[in-house]
């Protein structure tokens, strides 16, 4: 078999390694989210923290050489910012869709502002696993090429499902979304349960940008995301609030944002743009589908006030 | 005792803690003098005639796309589609420009005017009927309407409305020097600052004087009252998304009309967004939107001066506004708290 020449073929393979690299932002964040919402808040900020981390993992690995460490650190400052953000919406009075905007802009602009110095430069990248090695077709073998994270995200999505469902600490985080007086009723501080859900929420989606800046698009630049951290609130509405419908939604976006790449590799370029659109349009689009005015969406937390 | 009063003070304390915040990040991380910053905004933004006209050029947007948050916020919605609304309307602007360009500037601008409230108008809308029809929460689906808008807005001006002379940025053709909006008399300022000024004044007085104005305060206070009283709740939200898109929208007219004179991709440079910003930190007030968006174009005016005095980089002013936003929500925590407290205080001693 030819092994370079797959015609129309290529636009499926593309997508499927689309799914899996473009995923992996998504699987971190939306799991992120999901957490926190579960927790009965919603953190809008998380396109802000997914670039601070992108820009700290960046600069880390750059200064320590070491990827990893980098990935380590994004997740640290995810925690900051996803525990300012449960600090601030815990006063109150304050919403906490307003503050998540303003943390967005907030974390966008420290991340530029912060990460001026690490443009040029070339950090060191987080490496993949060769999953391809089986096939003779190097477009399969490349499409294999998984990042560790990838596997990372499906386990933690997965963990974090079972913890949600059997452990003492997961009821108490469902708890807290689903019915405040239950919660203290047990004795568990609502206040307490969400910082930590919305701080490690906050922590999943600083991993998330460790990736797009290490690994792929593996740059530190101020185009780096495409709002990856908006449309994981979306993915997490259209999984109703489930980590593992999470994965399957995250790996759906993924494709969804490899279509007009992939099409344009084998020559189609009308639409580029239309197409671009396409992950935006399947939100909408599953959003109206799933929405009703008259009764809250199934699987909503509760106490979460903002998803009507 | 005066809640006007509270208002401005708690908005300054915030601004103030904002500076203060900035302030710090300025010496530790970049190792510049604050005050010498904030001495540079000033003088980058109001310093002199020819900054605080780059100022008020910079404002006008802010002003019309400020609406789009303020007006549906009156009903108990959070609008952040203003960026969408704005590059939508000014690529109707410009196919609409184009179209008539040969029928005399006022034919033109009125046309241009038009498809861009047209445009962003349906566009807001639509994220309106969403959330009252379908349920859809208005804030993620404008949000994800806007990515839609600047890829549509991509696809027009490199597709069917490209001017093909339009070789290293695609633009649509250019709707003629002799169709470009004026400035107001003597100065560098476009009447697109007219047209906001106008806009806010309008939808101050249609919220102040006007039975319509008075029933988005109901249906803003609770809307389940609203039903009761037998207003229907659909068609106000329909009507006041559908107008802050057209500001919107015409903000993006504004744009193409008075400054680039084409449609392409520096419409989407993110006076949508800051409009959202302007419009919190005014309290989604019509007549406040305008001091702030003074205020916020002056910073963002002065982003170009620290730039090149101070070697910060130029996304400095985007943190300063991102600490204003969250201080300025933060600080809505304080209202009628320790500050009636003191007021009381104050009345006790008084006596």
């Amino acid at each position: 078999m030819d092994g370079s020449d797959i015609g129309l073929w290529g636009v499926p393979l593309a997508m499927l390694a689309g799914a899996i690299r473009v995923s992996t932002p998504f699987i971190f964040v939306s799991l992120g989210e999901c957490l926190t919402e579960r927790s009965g808040r919603i953190n809008l900020g998380l396109e802000g923290t997914l670039m601070m981390g992108a820009m700290s993992a960046y600069g880390t690995a750059l200064l320590s050489g070491s990827p990893w460490l980098g990935v380590l650190v994004a997740a640290g400052v995810g925690l900051m910012l996803g525990a300012l953000h449960a600090a601030l919406c815990q006063l109150p009075r304050v919403n906490d869709i307003a503050t998540g905007i303003g943390l967005m802009l907030f974390g966008t602009g420290l991340a530029f502002f912060l990460g001026k110095p690490y443009i040029q430069p070339k950090a060191p990248n987080l490496g993949a696993l060769d999953l391809g090695g089986w096939s003779s077709i190097p477009q399969v073998q490349q499409a294999l090429q998984v990042n560790p994270l990838f596997i990372v995200g499906i386990v933690l999505a997965f963990a974090l499902a079972w913890a949600l469902k059997n452990t003492r600490w997961g009821l108490i985080v469902r708890l807290a979304g689903e019915s405040v007086d239950a919660a203290l009723a047990i004795g568990a501080s609502v206040a307490r349960v969400r910082l930590l859900a919305t701080a490690v929420g906050g922590a999943f989606a600083g991993i998330g940008g460790a990736f797009l800046s290490l690994y792929y698009p593996g740059s530190w630049n101020e185009g780096l995301s495409s709002g990856q951290g908006l449309m994981a609130v979306a993915l997490v509405i259209f999984a109703r609030w489930d980590p593992i419908r999470c994965l399957w939604a995250s790996l759906l976006f993924g494709a969804a944002g490899a279509i007009s790449p992939a099409l344009q590799s084998v020559g189609v370029t009308q639409g580029y743009y239309l197409f671009s659109a396409a992950p935006y349009v399947l939100t909408l689009a599953l959003m109206i589908a799933t929405c009703s005015p008259a009764r809250s969406l199934r699987g909503a937390p509760a106490e979460l006030g903002a998803v009507k | 005792m005066g809640t006007a009063l509270e208002r401005i003070a708690v908005s300054a304390l915030a601004l103030l803690a904002s500076a203060v915040i900035f302030g710090l990040l300025l010496i530790f991380y970049a190792g510049v003098d604050p005050f010498e910053a904030y001495a540079l905004m000033y003088q980058g933004a109001f310093g002199s005639w020819f900054s605080f006209q780059n100022t008020l050029t910079r404002a006008a947007p802010l002003i019309l796309t400020a609406l789009c948050t303020a007006l549906p916020a009156r009903l108990g919605l959070i609008i952040i589609g203003n960026e969408g609304a704005l590059v939508l309307g000014g690529v109707a602007a410009a196919a609409a420009g184009v179209a008539v360009a040969a029928s005399g500037p006022l034919v033109t601008h009125l046309a241009m005017a038009a498809a861009a409230m047209i445009a962003g108008g349906a566009w807001i809308a639509l994220a309106g009927g969403l959330r009252q029809y379908r349920g859809v929460n208005e804030t993620i689906s404008s949000l994800l309407l806007t990515y839609i808008a600047i890829a549509l807005m991509n696809h027009f001006v490199e597709g069917p409305l490209r001017d093909p002379s339009s070789l290293n940025k695609p633009s649509t053709h250019p709707i003629g020097d002799a169709n470009m909006l004026g400035t107001i008399g003597g100065s560098d300022v476009h009447w697109g600052l007219a047209l906001g000024i106008v806009a806010c004044l309008l939808c101050y007085g249609v919220q102040r004087f006007t039975t319509f104005g008075f029933a988005m305060q109901v249906i803003g206070g609770n809307p389940k009252t609203a039903r009761m009283m037998g207003l229907n709740v659909g068609r106000y939200v329909l009507v006041a998304c559908a107008a802050g898109g057209a500001a919107a929208g015409l903000a993006g007219m504004v744009e193409v009309a008075a400054v680039h004179g084409k449609a392409n991709a520096s419409l989407a440079v993110g006076y949508g967004f800051t409009g959202i910003l302007v419009s919190f930190l005014a309290r989604h007030h019509p007549l406040a939107i305008i001091p702030v968006a003074i205020l916020m174009g002056g910073i963002g005016a002065s982003g170009g001066l620290l730039q090149r005095r101070l070697d910060l980089p130029d996304a400095a002013v985007v943190v300063l506004q991102g600490i204003i936003f969250v201080c300025i929500l933060a600080s809505e925590t304080l209202y009628g708290r320790s500050w009636t407290w003191l007021w009381r205080f104050r009345a006790v001693e008084g006596r």
